[in-house]
């Protein structure tokens, strides 16, 4: 068999998942960390202010990483969600529901920053703005899910009906975007103009898209050890798990 | 028709929705009473002036008339689970989301019928203006089925659990916010004498295509949650 292919098949094994997540885990922190860091001294220290919000535009760094992680972190989930409906991979279940709570937190950043930032800039904390409102629905569809997952007791039932709601909710995201652009030009609101992608200063860009790879890297270590636990969790009567449970204490 | 095909079991499955609704009437106008109280807080809340209530009717009648579908969304399947007959449908060789369709549009008919047939009723307590009020209908016609039907997936994914409760609206509220957007959007827009086709046409074609997909989803999602 193709190696690639063979490792991937192997990855889907609850022993082999946790010992691969579990040896990349240090190095996914450290380098979301340096890359972090290295975004952030980027963006608040040595980037221009931008010559009409000032300052108060670097809340940027934060804002808009977040705001592609929650998006990036529901279609992993529906994605995972999807691969477990069909093919029944355990590892997607769990993979699916592990990064629910990542993807939302996400999400919730993405507003309270994007509040923050609309207070000095906007004048107000909140105004509902078609992006703003698309990603208030999208935090109710996380926390939909979330609350599915944890309302039902079997761990695997569970998982796979809040699969099916992320899945229902990824075809309904696009409808829910544009029904909400609509409303939003047909109440004719104030008219909000953020800076354009393709006028964005290189020295404001890099950190940017530096910032943008290190919520990537988080986001995978945060699922995977999240990931690791609830594999623990649910194959807590098999044999490897037990092996682990005797082993002495180590990362 | 001949006893074991798929159209008799159609026909047995709606007589017996029916039968029970009929049995139990007096819980069928429960949501036309709900509706009606709350678009009677409104001008309690905010004063009876003309002008003000004209300018919220719609929105209020259609979010009332939501909440009183959310709320009778749970019996959609649930006494059929704990009597045992929901999986023999799961069980019966006919397809499932067929059986299922037929289920939601007995679910339809008997409780969002009715409250389409009142809103005329609740726009003359919010003084909608009346040559709005046959985009109104024309909007819940529309908005109320795709209700039944989004309704009906997320319900079957709730059979899982003892109580839905409180979940049910969490998972069903997000997902019908373009039917309220489109649905009181085309009643705002008749009330401000712009052309109000063009949301109640995207209604329309999301209701066909949810017609179609939803049946088959919630078939899937009760599979899920009864294995």
């Amino acid at each position: 068999m193709n190696p690639l292919l063979l490792w991937f098949h192997k990855l889907g094994s609850p022993p082999y998942f946790y010992r691969f997540a579990g040896s990349w885990l240090p190095w996914l922190y450290a380098i979301a960390i340096v890359s972090g860091a290295a975004g952030f001294y980027g963006g608040l220290a040595m980037a221009p202010a931008d010559y009409q919000q000032g300052d108060s535009f670097r809340i940027m760094y934060v804002h808009v990483p977040c705001a592609w992680m929650g998006l990036f972190a529901y279609l992993f989930m529906a994605a995972n969600a999807f691969i477990a409906l069909v093919w029944r991979i355990k590892l997607s279940e769990v993979l699916a529901m592990a990064s629910a709570p990542v993807g939302a937190a996400f999400t919730f950043v993405t507003l309270v920053t994007g509040s923050i930032w609309g207070k000095p800039t906007w004048g107000t904390w909140w105004t509902w703005d078609a992006r703003l409102t698309s990603e208030l629905v999208m935090l109710f569809l996380y926390f939909g899910v979330i609350g599915l997952s944890n309302a039902i007791e079997d761990t695997r039932q569970a998982a796979r009906a809040a699969g099916f709601l992320a899945i229902v909710g990824a075809v309904n995201l696009p409808i829910i975007h544009y029904s909400v652009v609509w409303w939003n030009t047909l109440h004719q609101a104030q008219s909000v103009s953020l800076i354009g992608p393709s006028k964005i200063d290189p020295r404001m860009l890099w950190p940017l898209l530096t910032l943008a790879f290190a919520t990537h890297v988080y986001f995978f270590a945060s699922v995977f050890a999240r990931a690791r636990a609830a594999l623990v969790e649910l194959e807590s009567g098999k044999e490897w798990v037990r092996a682990l449970a005797s082993e002495p204490a180590h990362g | 028709m001949k006893a074991g095909t798929t159209g008799a079991a159609c026909t047995a499955v709606l007589v017996r929705d029916f039968a029970l609704v009929w049995r139990r009437r007096g819980d069928a106008l429960n949501p036309l009473l709900f509706a009606i109280i709350v678009v009677a807080l409104f001008p309690l809340a905010l004063g009876p002036e003309e002008a003000v209530l004209e300018r919220i009717a719609a929105g209020t009648i259609f979010v009332a008339m939501l909440l009183a579908m959310l709320l009778s969304l749970d019996t959609l399947f649930r006494s059929d689970l704990e009597d045992g007959s929901l999986e023999q449908l799961v069980l019966s060789p006919h397809p499932l989301a067929l059986l299922l369709a037929c289920k939601i549009a007995v679910h339809w008919l008997t409780t969002a019928l009715p409250l389409v047939c009142i809103a005329p009723f609740a726009a003359e307590l919010l003084h909608l203006p009346s040559p709005v009020r046959p985009v109104l209908i024309a909007a819940l016609a529309l908005t109320t089925p795709l209700l039944s039907l989004i309704g009906a997936v997320c319900v079957a994914l709730t059979m899982g659990m003892r109580r839905s409760g409180m979940l049910l609206s969490l998972l069903v509220l997000p997902l019908l916010v373009p039917a309220l957007i489109f649905g009181a959007g085309a009643c705002n827009a008749a009330q401000a004498g712009l052309g109000y086709a063009a949301p109640l046409l995207w209604l329309g074609a999301w209701l066909v295509a949810a017609l179609v997909v939803a049946p088959l989803a919630a078939a899937a999602a009760l599979r899920i949650s009864l294995t």
